[in-house]
C-alpha cells in the first residue's frame, strides 16, 4: 500500500492544477456568458485570402 | 479548416458556393439540427449546391414582414435576402434588411430564433449620435489606455443569439475596432477601439443602423460588482466541491474498514487524516469564509443568524478533528465539514443566481437622457454635456428633443410626450411655470427650462433607485422563513448547550459527538433554501418564456390571483393606431383626401400621424404635396395649406370652423377614434382609426377562465370599442370611459370583496391602479417606467404567456410549501435522535445534506415546462402559515411601492391625479 504515499500527493497536485485552471477560466470570463458562445461554432469565419490559398493548393 | 469547410457549404447555399465534396454528414447534422426546424428543402438545396434560397429557421408567414414578423398591412416593399424578394412592412425594416443583406450577412435570418424588433424609421433617419462624437461627451463613458479605448454598451432589441452574431460581425469589421464582446443574454457589450480611427458616435450609429438601440452603459459599477460576486461564488463552489470529493474518498476507506470489521493500518490511517486536514483547511478558510464573516457580524450585532450555529459547528468540528489528527486519538470529522460547506455554498449560489437574473430590467431606464444640453449663457446657446448642468441653469429644449434635467418652464408653451414617465402616449400641455421632468420629449415649440434637479436628484433617477431597491430585497415569504429559522436557531444553540451538559454528566466521552450532531442536524439550511430555490427555478423558467419577474414577491402573489383586470389599450390590443376606414364626405375622392391628410400630418408629432404615414407607405403614393403655413391647435387638430389650398384636419368642430359652419359633419359617434378633413368650403372625409386585437388574446382569456380566474376590462376608451374587444375575447365584465381614479376605486372595491387582483397595463397612466393591485403586470413594449412600477413584465409579445405564468407560480408555491414542510419535519424529527447521541456527526452531515438536496431537486420541478396550459385546473390553493405571514409583509412593502408610484404619477400629471396621490408613510 506504500504506493499510496506517492499517488495521493500526486492526486492533490492534479486537484490543485484543476482548481487553478478553473480559477483562471472564471477570472478570464469563461463563465460569464453561457449562451452566446454556444452559437459561435455555427458561425463561419470570413473567407480570407489565406483560406483561398489552402484550397487552391489542395486542388 | 475542416469545420470551416463543412460550415461554408451549409451557409454557402445562397451564393451557390463551392465544393459539395467536403460535406461531412456529421457536421451537417449538427448544423441542421441547430439552425433548421424544417430541414427537408434546405438539405436538398445544400446537397445540390444549388442557388435555391434556403428556408429560414424562423420564417414569417407570407402576409407578415420578413424582418419583424409584423403584419404587412398592404405594404408591397421587398428586400432581397438569400437571392429572393422577401416582403417587409415598412421603410425601416427595408433599410435594415438591405443593410444586413448588403453586408453579406443574410445568414442572420437563418440563425435567429425570434423575429427582429421593428426599427423606428425616425430613429434610423435622425442622427442622435452626433453628440457622442465629441470627446467631452465620449469621455464620460470611455476608459482610455493610451490609444486604446474601452466602452461598455447596452444594446436594446436583442431577441436571440443571432442578433448578437449580427452586431458582432458588423462591429468587428469596422476599422479601429480591436475587440468586441457581446452577451446575448444581457445585451451588454464591451468594445475596445482605437480612438484615432473611430469614435463613440460612429460606433453607436452603426449599431443603430442595424435596427437595435445602443446606449453607453452608465451602470457599469453595478454590473461589475454583480460579475465579481458571481465569479467569487463560483470559485468558492469549486474549492468546496473538489475538497469535498477528495476528503470523501479518504473517509470512504475508513468507513469500509469499519463496515468490514477490520482495522486500517495505523500508519495509513494517520496519513489519511493528515491529508484530509490538508484538503479541508482551504475548504474551511476559503469556501467557508463568508459564513464565518457573517456569523461574526451577527454576533457583533447581537443577533443569531443562520451562520452562527453553522460557524460554531464547523469550528468545533475542525478544531477537534485537527487536535485528534495530531494526537492520533479519537474521531476526525473532515468529511462532515467539507460536505457541510459544499452544500451551504451551493445553496447560496443558487440564491444569488436568482437575484441576479431579475436585475436586467433596471438598465433600460437609465438610458433615456440626452448626452448634450443647450445651455443659455448671456444670451447665447452653448452645447454642454448634460452632466455639466447645475441648478439654476437655463436650458433650451428644441422641438423633438428630450428634456435633460428636471426643471420649470420659464419661456414657451408646448406639449410634451411623457410616455417614459407615465406611459401615456397622448401629449400633455405644459405652459410657463409648469414642471417638466428629465426624459420627457418636447413635441411642439422650443421651451426654456430653469433646472431644478440634476442627475441623481431627478424623478427618473429616483424611480430607478426605487426599482433597484425592490430588486435587491428578499421575497417577503423567504424573509418570513428566515425569521422563523432565526428563532429556531436560538433554541438550537440552547438545546446544544443542554445536550452537552447532560451528556457530560452521563457519559463525558460521548458529549462532544452528540453536541456536534445536534448542531449539524438542527441547522435549518434546507428550511432557508426551500423558498429561494423554488423561486429561482420559477423565475428562470418564466424568463425563458418571456415573463420577467421584477418583484421578489410577485411569484407568490401571482399564485393566488383569482381575477385578472385588463387595461384594454396595448394589452389585449396591439396598442398601435391603424387607419381602418376612410369615408368620403365631400366631392373629393378618398385616395386624394388620404394624400392631403398624410401631407398635413407629416408636419405633426401626433400618434395618428404615424398611422397616416403607414397607410400612405402601403398605398405607395409618391409624396409630391407641398405643405405651407402649418399651424397646430393642440388637442384639436392641424391646419395648413396643401398645394395652395387651406385644409384642416382634426376634430369635427375644429374643421367646421374653417368654413364658418357650426354644424360638425360626422358619421360616427366616437370622437376619439375619428378625425375629419375639411377645406374652406366643405367637409371632405372622415378617417376612422382602430387598434388591432392581439391574435392570441381570446385564447389566453379562455385559458384563464379554465384556470378558474375571472377576467375583466377597465378601459378609458369609448364603450363601443371596449365592448367589441370584450366580446371578441370572451370577457363578460367590462367598464369603459374609466378615469384613473375610477379604476382605482373599482379595483379596491374588488379587493375589499376578497378578490386577489392582477392588473395588466401598458403604462403607468394607471400607476395608482397598478400600485393598488396585488400583482401588477406591464407589457414589454409599454413605457419604460411602467416596468418600474410593475411586478412582472411580459417581454414575450403573446398573451398566452400570462396564464402559463400563473400556472407556473401556483406550481412553484405548491413545491415551495412541500419544501418547507419537508425541511421543518426533518429538523424536528432528527433533533431528538441526535440529542440522544444516536447520530454520529457524519450521518448528521449526510442527513442535513440529503435534505438540502431533496429540497433543491424538488425545486427544480418548478422550472418544468408546462405541457398543457389547461392542466392547472382545479389546483389546490391552500395557504400555509408561512404564506400568510408572507402576504402580510408583502402588503406592507406593496404599500410603500404604491405610495412612490402614486407620487410619481402625481408629479407627472399634477392636477389630474392629485386626489389619488394621497401620500402614504413609507414602510420600514
Amino acid at each position: 500500500m506504500s504506493i499510496l504515499f506517492v499517488l495521493i500527493p500526486l492526486t492533490l497536485i492534479l486537484v490543485a492544477f484543476g482548481l487553478w485552471a478553473f480559477f483562471w477560466a472564471v477570472g478570464n470570463g469563461q463563465f460569464d456568458d453561457l449562451e452566446t458562445p454556444a452559437w459561435e461554432v455555427l458561425v463561419d469565419d470570413e473567407p480570407r485570402d489565406h483560406d483561398a490559398e489552402i484550397v487552391a493548393k489542395r486542388e | 479548416m475542416k469545420k470551416t469547410g463543412g460550415w461554408r457549404l451549409a451557409t454557402g447555399a445562397s451564393s451557390g458556393a463551392d465544393a459539395t465534396g467536403t460535406l461531412e454528414p456529421g457536421r451537417w447534422a449538427l448544423v441542421r439540427s441547430a439552425v433548421d426546424t424544417a430541414p427537408a428543402s434546405r438539405t436538398t438545396a445544400a446537397r445540390d449546391g444549388a442557388s435555391a434560397a434556403p428556408t429560414s429557421n424562423l420564417r414569417p408567414a407570407a402576409s407578415h414582414c420578413f424582418h419583424c414578423s409584423e403584419p404587412l398591412n398592404g405594404s408591397t416593399l421587398t428586400a432581397r435576402i438569400h437571392g429572393r424578394d422577401e416582403p417587409v412592412c415598412c421603410a425601416g425594416c427595408l433599410a435594415v434588411a438591405e443593410l444586413i443583406a448588403g453586408a453579406g450577412l443574410d445568414d442572420f435570418y437563418r440563425f435567429r430564433t425570434a423575429p427582429s424588433a421593428r426599427p423606428d424609421a425616425d430613429a434610423l433617419e435622425e442622427d442622435a449620435w452626433a453628440a457622442y462624437e465629441r470627446p467631452d461627451v465620449a469621455d464620460r463613458f470611455v476608459t482610455r489606455k493610451g490609444e486604446l479605448n474601452t466602452v461598455a454598451l447596452l444594446v436594446e432589441g436583442l431577441r436571440c443569439a443571432a442578433c448578437a452574431w449580427l452586431i458582432d460581425r458588423v462591429v468587428s469589421r469596422m476599422p479601429g475596432v480591436r475587440k468586441f464582446d457581446i452577451n446575448a443574454a444581457t445585451g451588454r457589450a464591451y468594445v475596445e477601439f482605437d480612438s484615432e480611427a473611430l469614435n463613440l458616435g460612429q460606433l453607436l450609429r452603426t449599431i443603430a443602423q442595424l435596427g437595435y438601440r445602443p446606449y453607453p452603459a452608465s451602470d457599469e459599477a453595478v454590473a461589475k460588482v454583480r460579475q465579481e460576486e458571481r465569479r467569487s461564488a463560483l470559485k468558492r463552489l469549486a474549492v468546496a466541491t473538489f475538497g469535498m470529493m477528495q476528503v470523501m474518498m479518504f473517509a470512504v476507506a475508513d468507513y469500509a474498514a469499519v463496515l468490514g470489521g477490520e482495522t486500517m493500518d495505523p500508519q495509513l490511517a494517520s496519513y489519511f487524516r493528515l491529508v484530509s486536514l490538508l484538503v479541508a483547511t482551504p475548504v474551511m478558510l476559503y469556501a467557508g469564509k463568508p459564513f464565518f464573516l457573517n456569523a461574526y457580524s451577527n454576533i457583533r450585532a447581537r443577533t443569531v443568524g443562520m451562520d452562527v450555529p453553522v460557524s460554531v459547528a464547523l469550528l468545533l468540528a475542525f478544531v477537534a478533528s485537527t487536535w485528534n489528527t495530531f494526537t492520533g486519538i479519537g474521531e476526525v470529522y473532515f468529511d462532515s465539514i467539507t460536505m457541510f460547506v459544499f452544500f451551504l455554498t451551493l445553496g447560496r449560489f443558487v440564491e444569488m443566481s436568482a437575484r441576479h437574473a431579475t436585475t436586467a430590467v433596471t438598465d433600460a431606464l437609465t438610458r433615456h437622457l440626452p448626452p448634450m444640453a443647450h445651455r443659455m449663457h448671456s444670451g447665447e446657446v452653448q452645447d454642454v454635456p448634460s452632466v455639466a448642468l447645475s441648478h439654476g441653469d437655463v436650458v433650451l429644449v428644441r422641438r423633438g428633443e428630450i428634456v435633460p434635467a428636471d426643471g420649470v418652464i420659464i419661456e414657451g408653451d408646448t406639449s410634451l410626450d411623457e410616455a417614459l414617465l407615465t406611459g401615456e402616449s397622448t401629449p400633455v400641455r405644459r405652459a410657463v411655470g409648469a414642471n417638466v421632468s428629465a426624459g420627457t420629449l418636447n413635441l411642439q415649440t422650443p421651451i426654456r427650462v430653469r433646472v431644478t434637479a440634476i442627475g441623481e436628484e431627478t424623478l427618473l433617477s429616483g424611480i430607478v433607485r426605487m426599482l433597484r431597491r425592490a430588486q435587491s430585497q428578499k421575497p417577503a415569504i423567504a424573509q418570513a422563513a428566515d425569521r422563523a429559522a432565526a428563532k429556531f436557531l436560538r433554541y438550537v444553540l440552547l438545546a446544544a448547550g443542554a445536550v452537552c451538559a447532560i451528556w457530560l454528566a452521563v457519559d463525558p466521552s460521548r458529549a462532544f459527538e452528540a453536541t456536534l450532531a445536534v448542531l449539524v442536524v438542527a441547522c435549518p439550511c434546507a428550511f432557508s433554501i426551500a423558498m429561494p430555490s423554488a423561486l429561482a427555478a420559477a423565475t428562470g423558467a418564466l424568463a425563458r418564456h418571456g415573463v420577467l419577474v421584477t418583484n421578489a414577491d410577485a411569484v407568490e402573489s401571482l399564485s393566488r390571483v383569482d381575477r385578472v383586470v385588463f387595461d384594454k389599450t396595448g394589452t389585449l390590443t396591439r396598442g398601435e393606431v391603424r387607419l381602418q376606414k376612410c369615408t368620403q364626405l365631400g366631392s373629393v375622392p378618398v385616395a386624394e383626401c388620404l394624400r392631403i391628410a398624410t401631407a398635413l400630418e407629416r408636419m405633426s408629432e401626433h400618434p395618428i400621424a404615424r398611422a397616416f404615414a403607414d397607410a400612405a407607405a402601403s398605398s405607395h403614393d409618391a409624396d409630391t404635396y407641398r405643405v405651407t403655413n402649418v399651424r397646430v391647435a393642440p388637442g384639436r387638430g392641424i391646419e395648413g395649406e396643401v398645394n395652395g389650398r387651406r385644409y384642416r384636419l382634426g376634430r369635427a368642430d375644429y374643421v367646421a370652423e374653417l368654413r364658418h359652419d357650426n354644424k360638425a359633419d360626422s358619421v360616427a359617434d366616437e370622437p376619439f377614434a375619428t378625425v375629419t378633413l375639411g377645406g374652406e368650403r366643405e367637409a371632405l372625409a372622415e378617417f376612422t382609426f382602430s387598434d388591432t386585437l392581439r391574435d392570441d388574446a381570446p385564447a389566453a382569456v379562455e385559458v384563464l377562465h379554465a384556470l378558474g380566474i375571472e377576467t375583466e376590462i377597465l378601459s378609458g376608451d369609448v364603450p363601443s370599442a371596449v365592448s367589441q374587444v370584450a366580446q371578441r375575447c370572451g370577457i363578460r365584465t367590462f367598464s369603459a370611459r374609466q378615469s384613473p381614479e375610477q379604476k382605482l376605486q373599482h379595483v379596491q372595491a374588488r379587493q375589499a370583496s376578497g378578490a386577489h387582483v392582477a392588473m395588466i397595463g401598458d403604462g403607468i397612466n394607471d400607476a395608482p391602479v397598478l400600485g393598488a393591485a396585488h400583482v401588477s403586470i406591464a407589457m414589454g413594449r409599454g413605457a419604460a417606467l411602467a416596468h418600474a412600477a410593475a411586478d412582472i413584465v411580459l417581454i414575450a409579445e403573446h398573451m398566452t404567456a400570462l396564464p402559463r405564468a400563473i400556472e407556473t407560480a401556483r406550481r412553484t408555491m405548491r413545491i415551495a410549501r412541500q419544501n418547507l414542510a419537508w425541511a421543518a419535519g426533518y429538523n424536528f424529527c432528527a433533533l431528538p435522535i441526535a440529542a440522544l447521541g444516536l447520530v454520529p456527526p457524519w450521518a448528521a452531515a449526510l442527513g442535513m445534506s440529503l435534505s438540502s438536496i431533496a429540497v433543491i431537486m424538488n425545486a427544480r420541478r418548478a422550472a418544468r415546462a408546462t405541457k398543457d396550459a389547461g392542466s392547472g385546473n382545479g389546483t389546490r390553493r391552500g395557504t400555509g402559515a408561512a404564506g400568510a405571514a408572507g402576504s402580510r409583509h408583502s402588503a406592507l412593502t406593496r404599500h410603500a411601492a404604491a405610495a412612490t408610484a402614486r407620487s410619481t404619477a402625481a408629479v407627472a400629471r399634477q392636477n389630474a391625479l392629485a386626489s389619488a396621490a394621497t401620500p402614504q408613510p413609507p414602510a420600514t
